[in-house]
């Protein structure tokens, strides 16, 4: 007997996960289009009018590709670590684990699921966004490309969580205590020229500070970060996670005794 | 069925192949616990083998590592020539496994969970939901294809684990305790369906606690105790080693006083019944014999224990007084 084909593994674990997207559409999409509303109402609308402008555009204009990001960071992660985590919970892990796939089949499987429901909210979030603003995209490309690895990468570091992850305060404390804090201090509300310089130089170094700005110069056409820059570092930590995952898969860490 | 026609001795093993090597083969857990101390076994292809053991004795460990859901600490298993620790891919995909405890997801539908697993083995979906539909119509339960899963009883969920098992149509299957908990009539509809796939030629591993089952089935048996493997025979030569068995006769008249039998173990459950432990060198018309001599009628006869049952408490209680 040959080897099986992976492809056909690949697209199983797909449209398994996609199923389950759209099964469960009352927690997956419909919860990020109230919040991103209110966003839009209370911050870019009320609040909004009275800032005036922020980076040359109107405050609305300025914070929609920040909450568009925020968005598919918290679902891509989000997707992963509970899709991941609760097949690892109720065993059924063990489905894929006996089949002859290899580790980065299931990786890509998990990964193209994450990202396809964190593409989906983020267009919901930018069709909400159109109710109370305009939009005219600068950089297509780069706008795709940044939301794209963004989803990726947060994808990923979902996966490590839910291979350490033993119970389900495992997979809710990083999003509350990490992911949380550096998506709002990641220039989602604001430009980082408004801080002090040790701040800015400290906010330098988060990662989600330069996933914000790729996209919102792809949106806008401004970034206070470099744009090359930007895409290295997201560059790095997606060849990085790809690693780390591979490596837990492969030795089976937090999935084989 | 036919096939529960078939005598055993005719359903002979194939023998081309080792389905199953195992070599030397241990594990010990972050605990400290060692579950297995260097098992070695061979499952010649085309057989149906039992594996039997208490509670805690290594079983699950031992399919854990063939099915590579455990990681050995040392040794090799190789399924058809193919090793589990280097071919992983390849090895996994000569096997189906049924699992002790449900392990699919609770929120799909049977048929889904049929044809996504054939997924995972590179079975494209047309090819995966015809085989789908042929198995869950033979476990009965096509009927119930499109109903949540977690509303199956624990029969059909049984049933629904040899179902996905079989779509990638394996040529080992193993099964660990596949009747547990089932009632009688579900467990002998599944041993002739499992009987079925091993008369057309997958190789079937067994584990369960029900002996009769395993002695009715299985050709060839191991039995694993404390992480070792205390006898690993043919079925018929391991119950050649019965040298006494236990039977129990009620009898017509009060036992007062007992009968007194040479050479044989007696013991009075009630005034009408006895126990009577009876030597292979001993034949069942002696024992009549001399009971009538002492004017005593059998109205009716039973083993206390099922052959293998009385073989295996006794291969278990030697270990662990040794």
């Amino acid at each position: 007997m040959s080897q099986p084909n992976s492809w056909v593994g690949y697209r199983t674990i797909v449209r398994k996960e996609v199923t389950r997207i759209v099964r469960i559409w009352g927690q997956t999409v419909v919860p990020p289009a109230i919040t991103m509303t209110l966003y839009f109402i209370i911050f870019g609308n009320l609040i909004g009018r009275r800032i005036g402008e922020m980076g040359g555009f109107d405050y609305m204009q300025f914070i929609v590709p920040g909450l568009v990001m925020m968005s598919v960071i918290t679902n891509s992660y989000g997707n992963m670590v509970s899709s991941f985590f609760g097949a690892k919970f109720g065993h059924h892990i063990e489905e894929l684990l006996v089949s002859p796939l290899p580790s980065s089949i299931i990786l890509a499987g998990y990964v193209t699921g994450a990202l396809v429901r964190g593409l989906m909210v983020g267009a919901v979030v930018i069709l909400v966004s159109l109710f109370f603003t305009r939009l005219e995209v600068q950089h297509p490309l780069i706008m795709v490309s940044v939301l794209l690895l963004t989803s990726v990468v947060f994808a990923m570091a979902g996966m490590v969580n839910a291979i350490f992850a033993q119970k389900f305060d495992d997979i809710a404390i990083i999003p509350t205590f990490v992911l949380t804090p550096l998506t709002y201090l990641g220039g989602v509300f604001y430009s980082i020229s408004l801080l002090p310089e040790f701040w800015q130089k400290v906010s330098a170094f988060n990662p989600i500070l330069y996933m914000v700005n790729g996209f919102r110069y792809g949106i806008l056409g401004v970034s206070d970060v470099n744009i090359v820059r930007a895409y290295a570092i997201m560059l790095v930590f997606a060849v990085l996670l790809f690693i780390t995952c591979m490596t837990l898969l492969r030795r089976g860490t937090g999935l084989r005794s | 069925m036919q096939v529960c026609c078939v005598p055993r001795e005719a359903m002979k093993v194939t023998g081309q192949m080792l389905a199953l090597e195992v070599d030397q083969l241990k594990k010990t857990y972050a605990n400290g616990v060692e579950a297995l101390k260097g098992v070695s076994l061979r499952v010649e292809e085309g057989d149906f083998f039992a594996l039997l053991g208490p509670n805690g004795a290594g079983k699950s460990t031992l399919i854990g590592i063939i099915s590579s859901l455990v990681n050995a600490t040392s040794g090799e298993v190789r399924v058809f020539g193919t090793s589990v620790q280097r071919e992983r891919s390849l090895a996994m995909s000569y096997l189906g496994l049924v699992p002790q405890e449900v392990n699919f997801n609770q929120f799909e539908r049977p048929l889904e969970i049929v044809v996504n697993q054939a997924g995972y083995y590179g079975i494209p979906k047309r090819i995966a939901t015809e085989r789908a539909e042929k198995y869950l119509r033979q476990l009965q339960l096509w009927d119930k294809r499109d109903q949540p899963s977690r509303s199956l009883s624990g029969g059909m969920k049984r049933r629904l684990m040899i179902a996905r098992a079989m779509v990638n149509e394996p040529r080992l299957l193993i099964l660990d305790e596949p009747t547990a908990g089932v009632d009688i009539e579900i467990r002998r509809s599944m041993w002739e369906f499992i009987r079925e796939i091993n008369q057309k030629g997958t190789t079937v591993i067994l584990t369960t606690h029900y002996l009769e089952e395993a002695e009715e089935l299985c050709r060839n048996i191991a039995i694993i105790d404390h992480g070792e493997i205390v006898e690993d025979t043919n079925m018929k030569q391991l119950l050649g080693k019965l040298d006494i068995e236990t039977f129990v006769l009620d009898l017509r008249e009060e036992i007062q006083p007992p009968p007194r039998l040479e050479g044989m173990d007696i013991h009075c459950r009630d005034e009408n019944t006895i126990e009577v432990s009876l030597p292979r060198s001993k034949s069942l018309n002696a024992l009549f014999a001399e009971l009538d001599d002492q004017g005593f009628h059998v109205t009716s006869m039973r083993n206390k224990a099922n052959r293998l049952e009385e073989l295996f408490l006794r291969l278990v209680e030697k270990g662990a007084s040794s």
